[in-house]
């Protein structure tokens, strides 16, 4: 059947017979149009990739529609008569609309119409289609990530179109990002004065494809002064990269301290402060968590805010979860921490089942919300992931929160003293018992916040407690018990140095360098970085 | 002492009478059902793969009982839990074959869960169906494979990036433990044997569960800047794959600079992210819930309705359990009897519908033929096929590309009947009970 449809003879007579239709309709150009649209609707990948570059030499102005249609996967055809249309997802169902001449088509059950799909390559050539279009797009951030497409793919056709837009372009950065690729495309010349000059615009750019051309050029080029002028423009470039690299380092190292810290800071109120080893504290991090998705299940219209809502929350389940533990099972164990260590193990256990019979013993998805997704890019060599940037001021926001409740509220005098001396409190008039519950609630309820922040960055499952737990004793052994001042230097520090050890040594090996070093470090100063001073740390 | 002897002399008595009688009374007697073990991790770290797994075997003997279970007797799954926890699935398995005395086991997901249960299956000379991906260099008499080796997965994904995406220089990265591990040693093998550059490979493992991918993806961000097409083979495993995705699209690595293919990643896992950035990236499986064919359909359908949810996704691993047991069934009724031995050479040689099209045959290496798919992601979590094998791929338990196992081959038919055979030295080596 096949053999048949395809056979060359027919094929010209097909061929010319759509020729002699379209010779007898009356608007030639609009037909020829629609015969493009339509023609993106072919099986194989390489066809369709020349439907692409056919229906962008239309210069039809729906053009930039279908495509990023294509793109996004609305582009859709109707099984009945393999007309290509754009769809819209409505429940049950998709809404229609003509690609070709933009009509309503009304709306279908999701069986009626068929994907129109592509693969990475067709998503590239449309990327670099639609950058090409949308050179001259009124929106600055559109022609900022078209001119970013069009870097190195500059070919003697689009040249033209480039300094075209070039002349009419008035943002600086984006005027740079045009340069750079006319100056690239510059480096290919037969002149080797253009090839200099291009090279002087080239130099000190950051851009990752600037370097590879430049280097290429450095190993063809016969002109040994050109050569000479390359070598050091990309000597300027390494030099900065170097630099940009160190500082990629330490805000990756700085997050990870401040995931530690945010995951640390609950325990060391509740192990720093009180003195106990609470090991149910990953579980009342992943109690935050489930918060957030059980937030998120609540207002899936307005995942925007939902963290907003998710934090306090999240500090209230965990709190009270941490009250409930520290009156039904820490108060009668204090004092004997082997037992407290044993107890809340038992109470971690059961926490995670009971996650795992309510919830289900598979993850949960936590959405992301888009100001939390994508990157702050500072230049070509460094760009910062937001998710990261924004814990790393939550977890400063809620340190700094901590410390004023410590040091200027009631609650906060009333917890030092009765960490300082119970007996000497409970004499001047404190509620010992009603403290230690509010402080074991404070501690848990910052787990839980922590819990919300982790969300955003790792798996949400009933474990996911486990893998904290022992990064959070480390970090508050090492900054020193019962200082929130030595949590934080200590979580930064590891953070830092895990991260800068990371490169060559490994994910694996690092985490164990980091661990012996600590080890080390205790054997020297048993009482952390910032050990308590005063008679009452003496016992 | 006496009385012993007396009650014997009886039993002695009645055996002969009910040999009279008629031999099928009596072996009704001695088991009214064919007992299937379920050796998958219900909860711990496997949890979330594994369940389903043992969902699916549940299935699959529902379904087997309706059509008059096997032999003309009804089977009966035993299930046990082994936690996640490497030494007690060696524990377990014991329990399940000494105590249980079940016929045939399903189980495993991890390679190292695997090779600690190997050794009891080989004392008690157990069966064990194994429906996952794994790094090849094994062959056991006790073992069936009905996931891919690395010829199935692995070698045909590179060959597609080399091939048709134009790739030149490879990431290999991993979780750190023997599947990756063995995985990258002949991925890197084979990347050589093709004229690819040692600078122009990277090799990264990280622990189980790591989330903290920054540095790592900026490294692979860097090292695909450099101005050849450059790919990662992904071989991290489970649900570390979470925040290695979310960190590539937060640093805005998109597929069609850097496409990531991942051996371990199908649509169980996809479930648990949101995949609008992941669009693009590849996977290389025998099997995708998308594929359009009547038995996928009707499989798909028969799942919805054993779990009863109809959100719930198929995968790869699913199949695989499948196919082993539908295999198992029919050599099971073709030998006459559940007897491990005899089961085990009625095996060889049988076919069974893939899910995808064609047969599903057991080879001579305990290994399936199956075809190997690569598809991309989309949107809601399911892959588009973009290229398959033409035909199907035989398992090879032992790699072509390692130089420790060029020569051996597994071949459990007479007159080699071995795991591990030497075509040079023609010697078998260990694995032969």
């Amino acid at each position: 059947m096949d053999g048949i449809r395809n056979h060359p003879v027919l094929f010209l007579l097909r061929r010319m017979f759509a020729l002699l239709v379209l010779c007898a309709l009356p608007l030639p150009a609009l037909a020829g149009f629609d015969e493009a649209v339509q023609a993106l609707n072919v099986k194989s990948f390489s066809k369709k990739a020349d439907a692409i570059i056919a229906l962008a030499d239309t210069g039809n102005e729906r053009v930039t529609g279908i495509l990023q249609a294509m793109l996004d996967s609305r582009l859709f055809y109707r099984k009945s008569d393999r007309r290509v249309v754009i769809v819209e997802k409505i429940d049950g169902g998709y809404r229609l609309t003509d690609a070709a001449t933009g009509e309503a088509l009304g709306e279908t059950g999701r069986r009626a119409v068929k994907k129109v799909r592509i693969n990475n390559k067709l998503r590239g050539l449309l990327r670099n289609t639609l950058a090409r279009l949308s050179l001259s797009s009124k929106d600055a951030e559109i022609r900022h990530a078209a001119a970013k497409v069009m870097l190195g793919n500059v070919s003697a056709a689009t040249k033209p179109v480039l300094t075209a837009a070039l002349a009419k372009e008035t943002e600086s950065d984006i005027r740079e990002l045009l340069e750079t690729a006319l100056a690239l495309s510059d480096l290919g010349s037969e002149d080797p004065a253009m090839r200099l000059r291009a090279i002087e615009v080239l130099d000190g750019n950051l851009e990752p494809e600037v370097r590879n051309r430049l280097n290429r050029l450095l190993e063809e080029e016969a002109d040994t002064e050109l050569a000479e002028v390359a070598r050091q423009a990309i000597k300027n470039i390494e030099f900065k990269l170097k630099f940009y690299s160190f500082m990629e380092t330490v805000f990756f190292g700085l997050s990870l301290g401040s995931v530690l810290l945010l995951a640390a800071i609950g325990l060391a109120i509740t192990f720093g402060v009180m003195g106990v080893i609470n090991m149910a504290h990953g579980e009342l991090i992943m109690l935050g968590a489930y918060t957030t998705y059980m937030v998120q299940l609540l207002m899936p219209n307005h995942i925007e805010w939902s963290i907003m809502v998710a934090i306090p929350a999240a500090f209230i389940v965990s709190g009270l979860f941490g009250i409930a533990i520290e009156r039904g099972i820490i108060r009668f164990l204090y004092g004997r921490p082997l037992e407290t260590l044993l107890a809340t193990f038992g109470v971690s256990l059961l926490l995670q089942q009971l996650v795992r019979t309510t919830v289900s013993a598979q993850n949960v998805t936590v959405e992301n919300p888009a100001w939390l997704s994508g990157s702050l890019e500072i230049n070509a060599a460094l760009s910062l992931t937001y998710n990261r940037l924004y814990i790393l001021l939550f977890c400063m926001l809620v340190f700094f929160a901590l410390m004023l409740i410590l040091k200027k509220t009631s609650l906060g005098l009333q917890v030092r003293a009765v960490a300082q001396n119970r007996a000497m409190a409970r004499a001047m008039g404190i509620r010992s018992k009603w403290v230690d519950a509010m402080t074991f609630g404070l501690g848990s309820g910052i787990a839980g916040v922590a819990g919300v922040a982790l969300s955003q960055l790792t798996n949400v499952g009933p474990n996911m407690g486990q893998a904290y737990i022992i990064d959070s004793f480390m970090v508050v052994v090492f900054g020193g018990v019962g200082n929130l001042w030595g949590a934080l230097v200590g979580a930064m520090s590891l953070g830092v140095a895990n991260k800068i050890l990371e490169p060559w040594a490994g994910a694996v090996l690092a985490k164990i360098l980091v661990l012996v070093f600590i080890i080390l470090f205790i054997q020297k100063r048993p009482r952390g970085l910032f050990p308590q001073k005063g008679r009452s740390a003496e016992n | 002492m006496k009385i012993f002897r007396e009650k014997a002399a009886g039993r002695a008595i009645c055996a002969v009478a009910g040999m009279a009688l008629g031999l099928s009374a009596l072996v009704a007697q001695a088991a009214d059902t064919i007992k299937v073990g379920v050796l998958h991790s219900l909860s711990g770290t496997m949890a979330i793969s594994e369940t389903t797994l043992k969902d699916t075997v549940l299935m699959m003997v529902d379904a087997q009982n309706k059509k008059g279970g096997v032999l003309g007797k009804k089977l009966e799954a035993v299930v046990v839990d082994p936690a996640s926890n490497w030494p007690l699935f060696a524990e377990k398995a014991r329990e399940l074959l000494q105590k249980e005395k079940v016929d045939v086991v399903f189980g495993c997901w991890t390679s190292v869960s695997r090779k600690s249960v190997l050794p009891v299956f080989e004392e008690l000379n157990g069966l064990l169906f194994y429906p996952v991906q794994y790094e090849g260099e094994e062959s056991s008499k006790n073992v069936f494979y009905t996931g891919a080796a690395p010829n199935q997965q692995a070698i045909p994904a590179v060959d597609y990036l080399m091939n048709e995406v134009g790739v030149k220089r490879w990431v290999l990265a991993g979780t750190d433990y023997v599947y990756p591990r063995t995985t990258n040693k002949i991925l890197e093998a084979y990347l050589k044997s093709k004229g690819v550059k040692d600078e122009d490979i990277m090799i990264n493992y990280t622990p189980f569960g790591h989330s903290d991918w920054q540095s790592i993806v900026s490294d692979i961000k860097k090292f695909g800047s450099a101005g050849k097409k450059t790919a990662v083979v992904s071989t991290i495993n489970g649900d570390a794959n979470v925040p290695f995705y979310k960190e590539l699209g937060n640093q805005g690595i998109a597929a069609e600079d850097i496409p990531v293919v991942a051996f371990s990643v199908g649509e169980e896992e996809l479930s648990g992210i949101d995949t609008k950035p992941l669009v693009g990236h590849l996977a290389a499986w025998n099997y995708f819930m998308s594929v359009d064919t009547p038995e996928n359909e009707a499989f798909i359908e028969q799942w919805h309705k054993f779990i009863k949810d109809e959100n719930r996704v198929t995968n790869d691993p699913m199949e695989a359990t499948v196919i082993g047991f539908n295999m198992w069934v029919k050599a099971v009724e073709k030998a006459g009897t559940t007897d491990v031995d005899a089961v085990e050479q009625a095996m060889i040689g049988i076919s069974v519908p893939n899910m995808t099209g064609g047969m599903a045959v057991m080879n001579k290496n305990h290994h399936l033929s199956k075809p190997v798919l690569i598809g991309e992601i989309q949107e809601d979590g399911q892959f588009d096929v973009v290229w398959e094998t033409e035909g199907t791929v035989p398992g090879d338990a032992w790699s072509d590309y390692l130089p420790g196992s060029r020569d051996i081959i597994a071949d459990w038919t007479p007159p080699i009947k071995c795991g591990n055979y030497n075509t040079k030295t023609k010697k078998c080596s260990g694995q032969n009970f």
